[in-house]
């Protein structure tokens, strides 16, 4: 057996819970090169995660996320003016204490980075990044907001970052914080007191398809292990368990939630990623309007689209698309056994005469070629309310 | 979990359990542990032949891909064909009933420079100090 796994030969940095993941018996992997738990079999393993946080809750550590703060610098509107410019989504719609899903683009209209824009204050933004692009990110940001009135900070590593993702995530956090919860809509975000923690920022925000919340809380260790205990703690009697990247993965997967490097990257556009309606052309000029505006033009080559595996088979990563005559016509960008639908998925891109629903194509898989289906996309969507208050 | 003194062991996991030229062939605990739930398996069909340290299958978690390489050369006579409904199989009973296949050994002698047991245990013992480093 041999999973494959190539070490990095830098040393992976570590978020201030590493010792506890170690402590709880974490499968741990570098992780954009950062050591992560992967799944925790104590908490039963990656398909038991998946699954509490479909059905109670599950806590995520998710320390390795970057963070750069832009605020206005003598005038007002300096930041508004630079987060317009480097993001495709429109800033200026943001009230504060709302937050958006939104991307960094080059002047190709590919990504740089996705990111969730946070609106602090008038002219004060948190944008919260990925940990494998999180060098890059803060120095395309920093000479790309030059000409703006704004000042940049990098505070990735100021704060320990965690996720309560799941449908009874509000009843645990209730428990710890005095903010009103149920005031706060979806991808809006408060500030309150969270395990004795003053001024906390609280985001109704995830990357699992499910309600939840994440919090940022002072990246001072034993402050960090107390809030991931307390947590843990406060949810036991909901069914709350740790819960690794592997899970994070495959629930973000089955909400069709786009991964750096796999679905978006410098190599593919907004329209081939099928993220238009997080792309607004019609405001102000932004790094990678004009290459858009060209390529909708020209049309796409390419589409994301979902698949459900016809055939025995689970497609991979990087696993090719095949035509009739077993030429390449596509390619996976993610793909996993679904443990909520108990299906075989991926997502991959493939040409829009292949992109109709129920359009069969099929995948390389070790030299097989195993059927494949286009499916409606998110594979999963969560019941629009929930039952149980 | 005990790993069985009368198997034999390779560095990428497999254990073989040999009588004279037949033998039966799994993956170890410490393999199931590491993969996580096992929710696919790829075996050859009887008749075919396996190479030793050529891969000859695969086994899948819910987040990878591995491949399973042959301890020995021989020709397979069963898989398992209970796997295919069951491969959780492989995580409660790596030692026993998610055994992978069954084979007719070319050269039994080759079964015997393997590793033993108490070489296994402390070649993986190793590899979790490393881990946990």
């Amino acid at each position: 057996m041999d999973s494959g796994t190539s070490p990095l030969n830098s040393v992976p940095r570590k978020t201030p819970l590493n010792a506890v993941h170690r402590r709880l018996g974490a499968k741990m992997v570098n992780f954009g090169g950062w050591d992560m738990p992967v799944e925790y079999p104590s908490s039963g393993g990656l398909v038991a995660e998946h699954k509490s946080v479909r059905s109670a809750v599950g806590l995520f550590d998710v320390s390795h996320m970057g963070d750069i703060r832009v605020r206005s610098g003598q005038h007002p509107g300096g930041a508004l003016a630079a987060v317009q410019h480097i993001t495709m989504n429109d800033a200026s719609m943001l009230a504060v204490g709302q937050a958006h899903y939104s991307a960094m683009l080059y002047p190709e209209g590919t990504f740089v980075d996705d990111v969730i824009v946070h609106r602090l204050g008038e002219d004060d933004f948190l944008l919260v990044i990925n940990a494998g692009t999180r060098e890059k990110d803060i120095n395309w940001v920093r000479a790309n907001t030059k000409p703006f009135d704004c000042r940049v900070e990098e505070l990735g590593d100021v704060y320990t970052q965690l996720a309560i993702q799941g449908p009874k995530a509000r009843d645990v956090l209730r428990k710890l914080t005095d903010a009103n919860l149920d005031a706060l809509k979806n991808y809006w975000f408060t500030h309150g007191t969270v395990c004795g923690l003053t001024n906390t920022l609280i985001a109704r925000t995830g990357y699992t398809g499910e309600d939840g919340f994440e919090i940022y809380v002072p990246s001072d260790i034993a402050i960090s292990e107390r809030v991931w205990n307390e947590v843990l703690e406060a949810g036991k009697e909901l069914g709350i368990v740790p819960c690794g990247l592997g899970a994070r993965n495959t629930l973000r997967l089955e909400a069709k939630m786009a991964l750096y490097e796999h679905e978006i990257s410098d190599k593919i556009n907004v329209w081939e990623a099928g993220l238009d309606r997080y792309c607004k052309m019609e405001k102000s000029e932004f790094i990678g309007r004009a290459a858009l505006e060209n390529a909708r033009t020209a049309g796409r080559s390419r589409m994301l689209v979902g698949l459900e595996m016809i055939d025995r088979g689970i497609a991979r990563d990087g696993y090719r698309c095949l035509n009739e005559a077993g030429e390449a016509i596509g390619v996976v960008t993610s793909g996993s056994p679904s443990p909520t639908l108990c299906k075989n998925i991926a997502l991959a891109y493939v040409p829009p005469a292949l992109a109709a629903l129920g359009t069969v194509v099929a995948i390389e898989i070790r030299s097989q070629k195993c059927r494949a289906q286009v499916v409606p996309t998110p594979f999963y969507k969560r019941p629009k309310k929930a039952i149980a208050q | 979990m005990a790993y069985p003194r009368e198997f034999r062991y390779t560095k990428e996991h497999e254990w073989i359990s040999a009588k004279g030229d037949t033998a039966t062939i799994g993956i170890t605990d410490y393999a199931q542990h590491e993969l996580g739930d096992v929710v696919f398996v790829e075996l050859p069909a009887a008749g075919a032949k396996i190479t030793a340290g050529k891969t000859f299958g695969s086994v899948e978690s819910v987040k990878a891909v591995s491949e399973i390489y042959a301890p020995v050369g021989g020709e397979v006579t069963e898989a398992n064909a209970e796997l295919h409904n069951k491969p959780e199989t492989i995580n409660s009973d790596p030692h026993g009933a998610g055994w992978l296949i069954k084979v007719k050994v070319a050269s039994p002698a080759e079964v015997n420079s393997l590793m033993d047991a108490t070489a296994y245990e402390a070649y993986i013992a190793e590899k979790q100090k490393e881990a946990s480093a």
